[in-house]
């Protein structure tokens, strides 16, 4: 058995080591996996700040990983064609440019998990679940009939979009990218854990009467952590948007959802790096099973199947041997 | 006389046809332990909810240190004075013993949305925290998962984080609940001195804690109060000893 941290300081060095070996072994394709791998691991993230520390079981989180997607899709398809966003009342031009791509996507994606939140948060249990997949089949079908933006067939971006200092269509230099802000994103979600905040929210999950009779009120500690996550969602969705240069209403479909959970159940809930290991298990299993038969999902449910009934804390959990993740 | 610092004014409130509270005024001063006994299915619960926000009254008032509180929620009564303990506990048993008494101390201090400090690092939070835990005894069990503390020691720690509110005014659903004869005598011990700091609206079942801890007792029957008086008035109650303890005697 080994120590959290140092399973989650084996899993950072293989996220640096193994797109480095692929690097100097002149194997792109595995770097794009990395890159996949990292960019759904950041998705995973934000739903781990809801559902892990929160208990917040949302099943419409493919709705904010969408917008992210979007707003890429949006800003860039109008700098391509050199035709502004709108006009009036001011002019709103699209970019090319990451970081702002990031900073709208992350707004936009907030503001809807604001909205989605207040409304969502007013219910919970199973209801809390409905509501949120209604919510993500919402903005799933609203791309659908939506032409402007390319409906059911999506939006296709020519060239990646710029980072300052860096050519994004070189792979490995895209992956940095994507590392650094999974790296920021991590460090910023364990100072959140053990912050008074993460004490609030985790004391919401396990009684919320305990925390209204302290005087604080669970509804705004789960409404600020619910747009906290979808936030870190969206810029997920950005990233993934860029690296498939290419967005569709697949983005907001319930499977994703579905996927992003599957990530940290399989990791381990509430775990650091649950999402983590979740995704990098998941797009492995995706790329060797799926070479093996177009039903690799067969297997992935299996897996799925054992870690809820044999190792509920995940993998993470079954490695630390420690169920719980709350200490 | 000086203004009670919990008070209700005619308070109703019914379930269906069912009335649960039947016009109840009652009022807790300033140094009393003020008891709330009587039968299963008086009420009692219900008008402890009242008080404490989670139920709204269909009629009356609750006043907390003479202000009118019956609009607020639960959160802001906290906020504004009332400390509170269950019957069963709710604590957060994932979380440890210290953890528990921080987030007393967090309430009380009224800013949880601080995202980057660690909770554990804040000493102003964690002195106050670790003060209660010793109040009650349980300072060697701060690091302990609450989980794993027994059934008394959850019930001192439910104390102990009331106590990080500092509060004008303590509500306790049946402290004694399930800790057994020497336990019992700890918490009434307790209680005892616990007076001083803010009176204590105090439901139990336990008789002998009620006689030795009661400055006033108030008896609720079927969603009345058909008696208020001290102890010994209680006991020659004619009433009371039919309704009540003459089940008992």
């Amino acid at each position: 058995m080994m120590s959290e941290r140092v399973l989650n300081g084996v899993v950072m060095a293989g996220l640096i080591l193994f797109p480095l070996w692929a690097w100097m072994a002149d194997a792109p394709f595995m770097i794009t996996l990395a890159t996949k791998a990292a960019i759904l691991a950041l998705a995973g993230v934000g739903l781990n700040l809801a559902l892990g520390i929160g208990g917040l079981v949302s099943l419409g989180h493919a709705a904010f990983f969408g917008i992210g997607g979007y707003a890429m899709g949006i800003l860039a398809s109008h700098a391509q064609a050199y035709d502004p966003i709108f006009t009036q009342p001011f002019v709103f031009e699209g970019t090319k440019s990451m970081p702002l791509i990031w900073l709208t996507a992350m707004i936009a994606s907030g503001l809807a998990a604001l909205a989605i939140g207040a409304l969502s948060l007013r219910t919970s249990g199973v209801y809390f679940i409905m509501i949120t997949l209604a919510f993500g089949q919402m903005h799933y079908f609203f791309s659908i009939s939506w032409p402007a933006y390319g409906g059911e067939d999506g939006l296709s971006i020519y060239v990646r979009n710029s980072f300052p200092g860096l050519n994004t269509l070189d792979p490995i230099q895209f992956y940095a990218v994507v590392l650094g802000l999974l790296a920021i994103v991590l460090y910023c979600n364990a100072r959140l854990a053990k912050s008074p905040f993460g004490l609030a929210l985790g004391a919401a999950r396990q009684s919320p009467l305990r925390v209204e009779t302290v005087g604080i009120s669970p509804y705004r500690l789960q409404l600020v952590a619910f747009t906290l996550s979808g936030m870190i969602t969206g810029l997920a969705g950005a990233l993934f948007a860029d690296l498939n240069r290419f967005v569709s209403p697949v983005m907001f479909s319930w499977q994703t959802s579905g996927e992003i959970m599957v990530f940290i159940i399989i990791g381990g809930v509430a775990r650091l790096f649950g999402p983590v290991v979740g995704a990098i298990l998941f797009i492995v299993l995706e790329h060797v099973l799926g070479g093996l038969s177009d039903y690799w999902h067969i297997y992935l449910g299996a897996l799925l199947l054992l870690i809820v009934l044999f190792a509920r804390g995940g993998v993470i959990g079954t490695l630390t041997g420690r169920e719980a993740a709350h200490d | 006389m000086t203004e009670p610092v919990l008070q209700t004014r005619g308070l109703w409130c019914a379930f269906g046809a069912l009335q649960a509270s039947k016009d109840i005024t009652l009022d807790l001063r300033a140094g009393e332990i003020h008891a709330l006994i009587g039968p299963n299915g008086a009420g009692k619960s219900t008008l402890i909810k009242q008080i404490a926000g989670s139920l709204r009254p269909d009629a009356g008032q609750v006043l907390l240190a003479g202000e009118d509180v019956t609009a607020l929620s639960t959160a802001a009564r906290a906020r504004r004075g009332l400390g509170r303990t269950f019957q069963i506990s709710e604590l957060a048993m994932d979380d440890t013993v210290l953890q528990n008494a921080l987030l007393g101390a967090l309430g009380a201090q009224g800013r949880p949305f601080r995202f980057w400090q660690s909770a554990l690092g804040r000493d102003d939070l964690r002195s106050k925290a670790e003060l209660a835990l010793a109040r009650v005894g349980l300072a060697d069990k701060a690091r302990m998962r609450t989980s794993e503390l027994s059934h008394g020691q959850r019930r001192q720690l439910e104390v102990a984080v009331a106590l990080t509110l500092h509060p004008k005014a303590f509500v306790m659903d049946e402290p004694m609940a399930g800790l057994g004869t020497t336990g019992s005598k700890t918490m009434t011990s307790f209680l005892d001195g616990l007076r001083a700091q803010a009176p204590i609206l105090l439901v139990e079942h336990d008789m002998d804690a009620v006689f030795a801890l009661a400055d006033r007792i108030s008896v609720l029957v079927y969603g009345e109060i058909i008696a208020t008086g001290s102890v010994a008035e209680i006991r020659s109650d004619k009433a009371v000893r039919a309704a009540y303890l003459g089940e008992e005697a």
